[in-house]
């Protein structure tokens, strides 16, 4: 009697726990949402912060859209980061994808000479951290010219479209394909190409995704990488960029509701990404992730 | 036959081994020469070579200043992500009803955007002429969390670092929990060991090497913290005492006559990797003794 009644309450204490800790990871983003629907004159006039907007708007977001930023001809404004940040995941994404499926195929399927000295200098690349390279690559890309003009494309994009983590995930992923089938398509002359394009990648689909997803996130995430090669240049930023542009010089300070309504449009693309391919991120990440 | 597959093989690896080659192994070795290149004549080219930049980053105070920031948010969030982390995991592993919802909220802000959410924060802790803010409005005090003393700001910093690097996490110590086998649970239980007991001898030596993974990366990850800091106190992180190392590499290039300094940015990169490969052998030694590898 006593043993049941210790049970219950040790799980009344459990999902306490749990619970407090869901109101702590969900408070700021209902803290975003809620501030930003409120009236920009109605949030100035508070003197302790209220959590329910009385009169909610759209306008914040109306306003978020409307600014511009930067000198006349090089201006900055949030329509534009999204479509920034848009080119350069999806250019990036796909540019990957086209060197890392190859190298994969050629680690997991080819005999080639050197090929074991070759993936071990792959593998001992891991270990590097991207500070260690980014300032050589910073020369290069500004030493390039692909810090200005429409060339900025490139130089946000180029240095972050291979992962020898991704090569090694892909490449895991393709051995475990059985041999026969590969030898039965080479008994039927299909090519290797043929083979890889049309057997390899479909049955690897679902490892494929997961690298895209997680891909995906870390692109819209970028901020360091193009804060170093932008440099002012605004027409440029991607939306992590943007938002600090904003918060520093923008209307961060006068007008918190339109500020509030920016963080929203840029956290609401990855969250909805999350929703919808939840098990895969989930899976992805804790095979391969970092963070933190 | 194995000739043709040889020039095959280098062509499928010819993009890879190209975008490697340009944006990470020949910057390896251009940043150790970066480092040892002090000064420049007036037409560009080197003039002495030594370890004076060293000399230079480690003298400098605002590098000191960042060593001991990264260090004390090192000591603080690790231990607590991690511990935190292993609660919640456990809560998680003992529960079945709505448990897939709490993983779904608990993982939100490893896909958040740390910018955004790092600003939402601010304003949470900020104290204007206005209000004092929602979190000093909760605990009913009157801190200045933004710019003020430089442990609410170090708090502050770390209750985000903690915030964010949590789904990580939570999500490995789950599934490592679940990976256990629940034979060990039943021999235990029907010989009557307390629970206290069980996760002392059973469940903490079967997930120790994960803990001890995730302490390994949780120090990588701390060490590298930037984004974070920019997130809540703007980018002029010096000015406000909150920079860290990597942040003062990047401020080595940012906005700098002449394009940057590269010698001292090149040296800060170089001390940092020399911190985290250390402690990562000292964390890899320490766990030969103690971690249990099944």
């Amino acid at each position: 009697m006593i043993e049941k009644k210790n049970a219950r309450l040790s799980r009344v204490l459990i999902y306490f726990f749990l619970v407090i800790w869901a109101v702590i990871v969900l408070f700021p983003f209902y803290w975003m949402v809620m501030t930003s629907v409120k009236k920009t004159s109605a949030y100035d006039s508070e003197l302790t912060p209220k959590m329910i907007a009385e009169e909610p708007t759209l306008e914040n977001y109306e306003n978020a859209f409307k600014f511009r930023e930067g000198t006349q001809g090089k201006e900055g404004s949030l329509g534009r980061y999204f479509i920034n940040t848009i080119i350069f995941t999806v250019v990036t994404t796909g540019l990957m994808m086209l060197v890392i499926v190859p190298a994969a195929f050629a680690f997991a399927r080819l005999q080639f000479y050197g090929k074991k000295a070759l993936f071990a200098l792959f593998l001992s690349l891991m270990m590097i951290p991207s500070e260690l390279v980014i300032i050589t690559n910073y020369a290069t890309v500004v030493g390039l010219g692909m810090n200005k003009g429409n060339m900025t494309y490139l130089g946000l994009i180029l240095p972050s479209v291979t992962s020898v983590f991704y090569i090694y995930l892909l490449k895991e992923n393709f051995e475990a394909i059985p041999d026969e089938l590969y030898n039965a398509a080479r008994v039927d002359g299909t090519s290797d190409l043929k083979y890889l394009l049309k057997v390899m990648v479909p049955i690897s689909q679902p490892t494929i995704v997961t690298i895209v997803i997680l891909k995906v996130i870390e692109c819209w995430n970028s901020f360091v990488w193009p804060r170093l090669i932008l440099q002012g240049n605004k027409p440029y930023y991607l939306v992590s960029n943007g938002i600090q542009s904003i918060r520093e010089n923008g209307f961060g300070r006068q007008d918190v509701p339109a500020m509030m309504a920016a963080v929203v449009l840029v956290s609401l693309p990855l969250i909805v990404l999350f929703l919808v391919f939840r098990d895969k991120i989930m899976a992805g990440v804790s095979r391969g992730g970092t963070k933190g | 036959m194995k000739k043709k597959n040889n020039m095959k093989a280098w062509l499928y690896l010819l993009p890879a081994i190209l975008f490697l080659g340009v944006f990470m192994v020949y910057p390896l070795i251009d940043v150790c020469i970066y480092s040892l290149e002090e000064s420049y004549a007036a037409d560009g080219t080197v003039a002495s070579i030594g370890l004076g930049n060293f000399r230079d980053v480690l003298c400098d105070k605002f590098f000191i200043q960042a060593l001991k920031n990264t260090f004390i948010l090192v000591i603080i969030t690790v231990p607590l992500s991690t511990g935190l982390s292993l609660l919640i995991a456990l809560g998680l592993s003992s529960i079945k009803t709505v448990k897939k919802a709490f993983q779904t909220i608990y993982f939100l802000p490893y896909v958040t955007n740390t910018l955004a959410v790092g600003l939402v924060f601010m304003y949470l802790f900020d104290k204007t002429d206005r209000t004092s803010g929602l979190v000093n409005m909760l605990l009913g005090t009157d801190i200045d969390f933004i710019d003020g003393e430089y442990w609410m700001k170090m708090l502050v910093t770390s209750l985000y670092t903690v915030w964010i690097v949590m789904p990580f996490k939570i999500l490995i110590l789950t599934s490592a929990l679940a990976s256990v086998n629940q034979d060990y649970y039943k021999a235990a239980k029907v010989d009557g060991a307390s629970s206290a007991r069980i996760f002392r001898k059973i469940t903490l030596p079967m997930i120790s090497p994960t803990v001890f993974y995730l302490i390994i990366t949780g120090f990588i990850g701390a060490f590298k913290a930037y984004s974070d800091e920019v997130a809540l106190f703007g980018s002029k992180l010096n000015v406000a005492g909150m920079n860290t190392i990597v942040g003062y590499v990047y401020d080595m290039l940012y906005d700098q006559p002449g394009g940057g300094d590269f010698g001292n940015a090149s040296a800060a990169a170089l001390i940092l990797f020399a911190i985290v490969f250390t402690i990562t052998v000292i964390n890899l030694r320490f766990s030969r003794n103690k971690v249990q590898y099944m």
